[in-house]
């Protein structure tokens, strides 16, 4: 396993993180270094093996359909980075909306 | 009176309080005023939280002296791991990125302890975002080991460990992912109880993977931390993954002994990796469980070497969906940037360490298209072949042992340059988080340059309370002194 | 619509993917209300803003109306399935992840019954599966559309409302039936009550995935259209599309795979952006939820518990009344099935409770820019009406008078008619007196009829009838004419 500048980069864009080019070369060998060392995973588990999400098999954990309070409005936007008229500002989105709720 | 009050353990100071001998607010000073004496050294909090501290002390005291109710553990100081939530208290996950965070609301376990009028003194360091074995991924600053200042705690609750260890507190609350209470515990010569999967409500728990994820007591012994555990523990309806039923009761048979019990010793851990020092005590150990008349068995977990991997995979991946909420937009660091998607990649870029960020990456890379299967759902089987494995073991033994950490507490800097080194000291550990069993460390003896060793006991599900009963018997056969000693410890708790 | 696609040689082939906002009463993971309207961000918690530390429980509420759309689809319930998180950034959704549901949705399969002009297809139903709902965002600057804007205002009552989200196989082939389609999942999601399903407000959208190709051929790449909010718009966005599409494969263009913008004001698409490769959601099993496995027992109440659905309904009508296909379709896309219903079973003839209905109830709603739905007529007070009109008393001309009355609140059918004194006329004598007088002003047209155009006698009974204000009964009058002019 070995990574490539543009496959760290790329990866790094899904992250959502801005790396400086010393990020990305320093984190080069790393990463191939640890993604070489997990892919021994591969030599044991076989397709027959059932994945485990959670050792302790629970399933069919509900609440009732029944309202609680919500937070006040300030506590909710006691965190805000940016608010105005009681919505979170954020800066000019340039991505076209992926959830098509716009325009 | 102050300083004996900071030597003394949990449920004396509940019993001295319990008995008007002193004031929650004495002793919540007491130990207030030893944080103030020893954290410029020490390094353990993040934020302490005095005033709430002596106003919750002291409104137990009001209620003791109306005979009002009060809590299981009424009085006594805890240092909290700054993963969990506190309302209107700042909690910052050792992380620039909640640097100034204050949440609007209380973690489950943080309710839990107040129920049980527990006197919670502060926010203690940790490795950022609890990923780390040293406590030296703090954004903050890196926390010290009580034995010896020039050596790390372990992590990455190690800031809870080193304020018990450095007797600020007699409890400490730290969460598990793949150690990270009972590796500092055992660098720090303390109890550390990572319990059931499932048994702690993780709601209000900032969460690392999500899967693993697990707080649990830190204290000076195997019986305060069964009490903190019986505090804590309970169903959560919160928390989908809260088992929906109690634990079975871990005070009850606490002092049963092990005669009669059948320990396995884990053939792998036993095999190269660990240091002498490590190995003389732990190898002592089970001997003296055989002289306490329990049976002792080699097991073998055949997987378990495919553990560290397979953890490796697991956690980053999910921590990397986990961390993504972190983006400058609801809360947290923003640093500015001329559109949103700019503004998320700065301030996830500034706001997050080079270990976090290296998790994450791997994490992400782990659940892109095309390398899914081969990773995070491989990573997933070998977590069932380890589980198999374990309940094969528990067929014929009650509870499994072998070393916590392959090493006593190393140097500070030792192994920042190298992750995989590091990542090494939680090749004993993560076979018991990956199969969401109860597992601890107790400290039995010193190793390497008079520094503690721990030993750890694994017990299958729900079964918290065999895995404390054999600890409780293997510690007071060992008699570990917990106070730091050697030329460069924290001058002792009797200030 | 797509008739120029065919005659081009071209086949459209089309699937919807339709999300249906539920009307449980708390969101899919959280105990927040799901109201509409009133101040940003008051239904927020921790669990829906994306706090750190808060974690989902997913509402039971949701499941259940996931089981019941499911099973009134035809399809399965999955013994087990579960969610995951679909990751990708995005300041409307708290966490940057949604948890949706991927390799295993709650429900798979099933089949939509879909009605047009051309006659009836089936529609392959290919998955019903839960998610939850992201927030909203306000684009601040001149146009309020996200291009262009100097920032953003995000709201997050909505963020976390379960969805549902119903995959078409791709078996439409034309415009029509995507607007059958939709018309009619929207009334078995009434009929179930799990939604109240409005295109317009958002509780209901629908994106289409269009394609076209020459049969016989592989499909084509395919452009997914969105934002069509009313069943209108799906078909002039598909129609739209499908002929964009032929126009550039002719023009020996290739369609690439791309998400397009419906602009309902300019009447065209528009494209949003160019999927070169498919996005990387790293989807993974979320570890905060458990698996979500149905007691077979809790399926099987549901199922009994399933009301009549509109299918069941129209074919009931056509069978127990004699209804044609079409009349029951112009009901059923009316919404007046229940009324026509309740008319019946009050003993109205099924003949007359449809005529009025699809004849005069639906051109009055829409000369009142109603939805016929919408007009607070009883079943009963149509009863009365055709009761009025059987035993005599009114016209269908008149009724249709009275009808109008009585929507506008002017009291029942027989209330109306005493009122205004529209009892129809049937007295044979004084009948006959206003016959003579026609016959007499209009001499060319009677001899027409004496003549033996016995059409022409039409001419003779309007006038009657505008003489009595629409009051003469018609049958009565033509006879009367008759009689005079064959004696003559």
């Amino acid at each position: 396993m070995s990574l490539s500048s543009e496959d760290v980069r790329h990866v790094a864009r899904l992250a959502r993180l801005d790396l400086s080019d010393e990020e990305v070369e320093a984190l080069r060998p790393q990463l191939s270094d640890i993604l070489a060392y997990a892919e021994q995973v591969g030599e044991v588990a076989t397709a027959d093996v059932p994945p485990t999400a959670h050792p302790y098999g629970l399933r069919n954990v509900y609440r009732e359909d029944v309202p609680v309070d919500p937070l006040p409005h300030e506590e909710a936007m006691s965190t805000a980075p940016a608010a105005e008229d009681g919505r979170f500002r954020v800066p000019r989105i340039v991505g076209p909306d992926v959830t098509g709720e716009d325009g | 009176m102050a300083d004996e009050l900071t030597t003394r353990s949990a449920l004396q100071l509940r019993d001295l309080v319990a008995h008007g001998e002193v004031s929650a607010e004495e002793v919540a000073r007491a130990h207030l005023e030893r944080v103030a004496a020893t954290d410029d050294q020490l390094k353990a909090f993040v934020t302490v939280t005095d005033d709430a501290a002596l106003a919750h002390a002291r409104d137990i005291d009001r209620r003791r002296a109306a005979e009002e109710p009060v809590g299981a553990l009424a009085g006594v100081p805890l240092a909290l791991k700054d993963v969990l939530c506190t309302k209107g208290v700042r909690t910052t996950c050792g992380s620039r990125i909640l640097q100034t965070y204050r949440p609007p609301y209380d973690a489950g376990v943080v309710e839990r302890l107040r129920d049980a009028d527990v006197v919670v003194l502060g926010k203690a360091n940790c490795d950022e975002f609890a990923m780390g074995s040293s406590c030296e991924n703090s954004a903050f600053f890196p926390t010290r080991n009580p034995w010896d200042l020039d050596r790390v705690p372990g992590g990455s609750s190690g800031g809870s460990v080193a304020a018990v260890a450095g007797f600020q507190a007699p409890l400490g609350v730290g969460t598990d992912t793949g150690g990270s209470i009972r590796q500092p515990a055992a660098l720090c010569g303390l109890v550390g109880v990572k319990p059931t999967y499932g048994a702690v409500s993780r709601y209000g728990l900032i969460a690392f993977a999500s899967s693993l994820d697990q707080a649990g007591p830190i204290a000076r012994s195997v019986t305060d931390a069964a009490h903190l555990l019986a505090a804590i523990a309970g169903p959560d309806p919160r928390d989908s993954t809260s088992i929906p039923k109690p634990l079975p009761d871990v005070l009850a048979g606490l002092d049963d002994g092990v005669s009669g019990l059948r320990i396995g010793v884990v053939a792998e851990f036993m095999a190269e990796g660990m240091s002498d020092g490590v190995r003389a005590m732990v190898e002592a150990s089970v001997e003296r469980l055989a002289g306490l008349g329990a049976e002792i068995v080699e097991v073998s977990l055949p997987h378990a070497g495919y553990g560290l991997a397979a953890y490796y995979l697991i956690a980053p991946s999910e921590a990397s969906s986990n961390l993504s909420r972190y983006d400058g937009v609801r809360y947290g660091l923003r640093v500015d940037g001329a559109t949103t998607e700019a503004m998320m990649a700065a301030t996830r870029e500034a706001g997050f360490g080079s270990e976090v960020k290296r998790r994450i990456m791997i994490g992400t890379y782990a659940l892109s298209a095309g390398y899914y299967d081969a990773y995070y759902a491989q990573a997933q089987r070998v977590r069932t072949l380890i589980a198999r494995d374990f309940a094969a073991a528990f067929e014929t033994c009650d509870v499994l042992v072998g070393p916590t950490s392959p090493t006593v507490a190393f140097p500070l800097g030792e192994l920042t340059a190298d992750p995989l080194a590091m990542y090494a000291n939680d090749v004993y550990a993560v076979p018991a988080s990956l199969a969401g069993l109860p597992a601890m460390s107790l400290p039995v003896g010193l190793g390497e340059a008079g520094m503690p060793v721990g030993f750890q006991i694994m017990a299958p599900l729900l079964r918290d309370d065999l895995m404390l009963r054999a600890a409780r018997a293997l510690e007071a056969e060992v008699g570990f002194d917990a106070m730091p000693r050697g030329p460069n410890a924290l001058a002792g708790a009797a200030i | 619509m797509t008739t120029a696609a065919t005659a081009t040689g071209f086949q459209a082939v089309i699937g919807l993917e339709v999300h249906v906002e539920l009307a449980t009463r708390t969101k899919m993971f959280c105990g927040c209300r799901t109201d509409f309207g009133g101040d940003p961000n008051v239904r927020t918690c921790p669990v829906c803003l994306g706090q750190p530390g808060s974690l989902p429980v997913v509402n039971r509420g949701a499941v259940e109306s996931a089981i019941r759309l499911g099973l009134a689809l035809g399809g399965e319930v999955a013994p087990s399935s579960q969610f995951h998180r679909k990751n990708y950034f995005y300041p409307d959704m708290p966490k940057n992840y949604q948890i949706s549901q991927y390799d295993v949705p709650i429900c798979s399969g099933g089949v939509l019954e879909v009605t047009t002009s051309h006659g009836t297809t089936l529609v392959g139903i290919t998955r019903v599966h839960m998610e939850e709902d992201t927030g909203k965002s306000l684009h601040a600057g001149t146009s309020g559309r996200i291009q262009g804007a100097e920032y953003s205002l995000v709201d997050y009552n909505r963020a976390g409302i379960p969805l549902l989200e119903v995959v078409s196989e791709p078996d439409i082939r034309s415009a029509e039936e995507a607007q059958a389609y939709l018309t009619e999942l929207r009334a078995i999601v009434l009929a179930l009550g799990i939604s109240d399903a409005k295109l317009e407000e958002g509780s209901m959208r629908c994106d289409a995935n269009v394609s076209v190709h020459r049969p016989g051929e592989p499909f084509g790449a395919r452009a997914e259209v969105k934002n069509m909010n009313s069943v209108r718009s799906l078909g002039r966005a598909i129609a739209y599309e499908v002929d964009r599409q032929v126009a550039l494969v002719q023009a020996g263009g290739t369609v690439v795979l791309q998400t397009r913008h419906w602009d309902e004001d300019r009447g065209a698409t528009s494209t949003l952006r160019v999927k070169e490769t498919l996005e990387d959601y790293r989807y993974f099993p979320d570890p905060d939820l458990v698996a979500v496995e149905p007691e077979p027992a809790w399926i099987e109440e549901l199922r009994a518990g399933l009301p009549e659905l509109p299918a069941a309904i129209r074919r009931r009508l056509v069978d127990a009344h004699r209804l044609s296909a079409e009349q029951v379709a112009t009901l059923a896309g009316a919404g007046l099935i229940p009324v026509f219903e309740e008319a019946v079973a009050a003993g109205s003839p099924p003949v007359d409770a449809v005529n009025l209905l699809t004849n005069d109830v639906i051109a009055l709603a829409s000369e009142r820019g109603f939805d016929p739905a919408d007009l607070a007529l009883t079943g009963a007070q149509l009863a009365e009406l055709t009761g009025l009109v059987t035993d005599g008393t009114l016209s269908t001309k008149l009724a249709r008078e009275v009808l109008g009355d009585v929507l506008a609140g002017r009291g029942t059918p027989r209330e109306v008619v005493a009122e205004r004194g529209l009892e129809q006329i049937s007295d044979t004598s004084e009948l006959a007196a206003i016959c003579d007088e026609v016959i007499a002003a209009q001499a060319d047209a009677a001899q027409k009829v004496r003549d033996g155009n016995r059409k022409a006698v039409g001419a003779l009974v309007g006038a009657v009838m505008r003489a009595t204000q629409g009051r003469a009964n018609p049958r009565v009058v033509n006879q009367l004419l008759m009689e005079r002019l064959d004696r003559c």
